[in-house]
């Protein structure tokens, strides 16, 4: 083997691995009454986990758009949508579990982005192709977070 | 040398003017007023967005950074092409001769039956009148004339035709800005229509005007083009960016500026 065909070869080898944790496999969830019923990964989101990826601006970056007076220690926060606090008093796990998943489900012309899709978008930037915003446990995660939100 | 004159003694005048805004800015009516001169009606400058002390830098042309490439580019103006050519030699007088022009960009080109930005004239001039080469939108040369250029329609109404031949254009611009893209599947229309005065984390999002382009931002530390500025909203998404002078963004560009038609021309504005 050439050296040229070796190195092309590591390349798209190490491409696959940087995006396997989202490449893999999208979990199937079922919509009812306004709502995903089941946990994407039939386990329990781990609360502080959750407040890490809610927080990140690289994950789930809520507070571009979202407040909430229990998140002090993060200087500026959004007034895009409304505050999380109370959101899980408002709303059902369920309901908030699809509102994550696709809140375009919910209201098609929301900006709220979809934390967990990956098809049906338009010129997504190339190392994002293929991958959702958050994985199935990340969005339980932050859903175990957001239920903190009182 | 005479011209050098006109523009310092100019550039005074208009300090001396930003400086009795400011001595009077203590009334709110004053403050109120001076706002009325960036808003047409629901349309606003980004200016009205923008911080007190950064609009302090944009009002003071000494404290605006953007007027070293007004310097140069009046310095260019009159340097030789490969032909021997200079802009001046056909434009002699810039102030008036270039007077407007900014704010009626993007054009249609007969030529290439398509829109074209003052950049991609700028570049055609170059080329076709003074024998040069093709100049890149972001340094050198091109920030420098597309400022100085811009600045000759400053205060002047933004004014760009989008009926005739450059209503398909402006249709594609349009549909760019209500489509959904990136990762993040969010339009423009999302943040400049929807939300504009609502703070995106620190960010107070403006209504997404392009009338002070190319501009001064802090964050790039030096002039950048309209184009840079899309590139920037497209990548915040995870949109994949176009380049400086793609055909998308020229017709983006028209619908953006169509939808600012009447506001005062601001080139080179100040913008974080
Ligand atoms: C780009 C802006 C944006 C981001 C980022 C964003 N949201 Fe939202 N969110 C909205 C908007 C706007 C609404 C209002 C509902 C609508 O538009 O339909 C909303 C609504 C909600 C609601 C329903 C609240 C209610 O009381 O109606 C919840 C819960 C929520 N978001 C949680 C989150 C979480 C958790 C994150 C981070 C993982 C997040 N959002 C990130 C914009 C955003
Ligand atoms: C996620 C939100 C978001 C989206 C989507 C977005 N922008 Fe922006 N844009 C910003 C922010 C933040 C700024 C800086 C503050 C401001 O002027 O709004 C900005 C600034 C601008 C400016 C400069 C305004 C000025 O006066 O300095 C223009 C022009 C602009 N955007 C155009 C666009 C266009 C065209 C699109 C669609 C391709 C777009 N934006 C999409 C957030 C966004
Ligand atoms: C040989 C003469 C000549 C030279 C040299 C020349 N131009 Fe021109 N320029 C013209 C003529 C004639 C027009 C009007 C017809 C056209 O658009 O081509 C024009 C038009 C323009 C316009 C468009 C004005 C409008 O109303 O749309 C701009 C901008 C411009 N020139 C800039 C420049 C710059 C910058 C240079 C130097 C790099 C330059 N020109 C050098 C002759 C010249």
């Amino acid at each position: 083997m050439t050296k040229t065909a070796l190195l092309a070869l590591l390349i798209a080898g190490s491409v696959t691995l940087a995006g396997s944790a989202s490449m893999a496999e999208m979990v199937k969830y079922k919509v009812e009454n306004d709502g995903i019923k089941a946990s994407l990964t039939g386990k329990a989101g781990d609360v502080k986990n959750g407040r890490k990826v809610a927080i990140n601006r690289k994950k789930g970056n809520c507070l571009a758009c979202h407040a909430s007076k229990h998140i002090k220690d993060q200087l500026f926060h959004g007034e895009i949508g409304p505050e999380l606090d109370g959101a899980s008093e408002r709303y059902s796990e369920a309901e908030l579990r699809l509102r994550l998943v696709n809140a375009q489900m919910v209201n098609e012309d929301t900006m709220m982005p979809a934390f967990y899709k990956n098809t049906g978008l338009t010129r997504v930037r190339k190392k994002f192709i293929g991958k959702t915003i958050l994985t199935a446990q990340e969005i339980e995660d932050v859903l175990a977070f957001l239920k903190t939100l009182k | 040398m005479t011209k050098y004159k006109t523009i310092k003694t100019a550039r005074s005048a208009i300090a001396l003017l930003g400086m009795a805004v400011f001595a009077s800015s203590a009334t709110s009516s004053a403050m109120a007023d001076k706002m009325d001169d960036y808003k047409v009606g629901d349309i606003h400058s980004g200016y009205v967005y923008t911080a007190p002390s950064t609009r302090a830098m944009q009002d003071d042309d000494f404290e605006n950074p953007a007027f070293l490439m007004v310097e140069k580019g009046e310095a260019l103006w009159s340097k030789p092409g490969p032909n021997g050519k200079s802009c001046a030699s056909c434009h002699e007088n810039p102030e008036e001769d270039m007077k407007g022009v900014s704010a009626t960009y993007p054009k249609y080109d007969p030529k290439t039956k398509k829109m074209m930005t003052i950049e991609q004239k700028i570049n055609r001039e170059i080329v076709e009148k003074t024998g040069g080469k093709k100049v890149k939108w972001e340094k050198g040369v091109m920030p420098a004339l597309s400022v100085f250029i811009g600045l000759q329609s400053r205060g002047m109404p933004m004014n760009v035709k989008i009926d005739g031949e450059a209503a398909p254009f402006y249709e594609k611009g349009k549909k760019f800005y209500y489509t959904r893209r990136g990762q993040l599947n969010i339009a423009c229309k999302h943040c400049h229509e929807d939300y504009a005065g609502k703070h995106i984390r620190a960010d107070l999002l403006s209504q997404g005007m392009a009338n002070g382009f190319p501009a001064y931002r802090l964050k790039w530390q030096k002039v950048g083009s309209l184009h840079r500025r899309f590139r920037g909203c497209n990548k915040n998404i995870r949109a994949e960016p176009y380049k400086q002078g793609a055909e998308e963004y020229v017709n983006l560009e028209l619908y953006v500026k169509s939808r600012g038609n009447g506001l005062k021309m601001e080139i080179p504005a100040v913008r974080r």
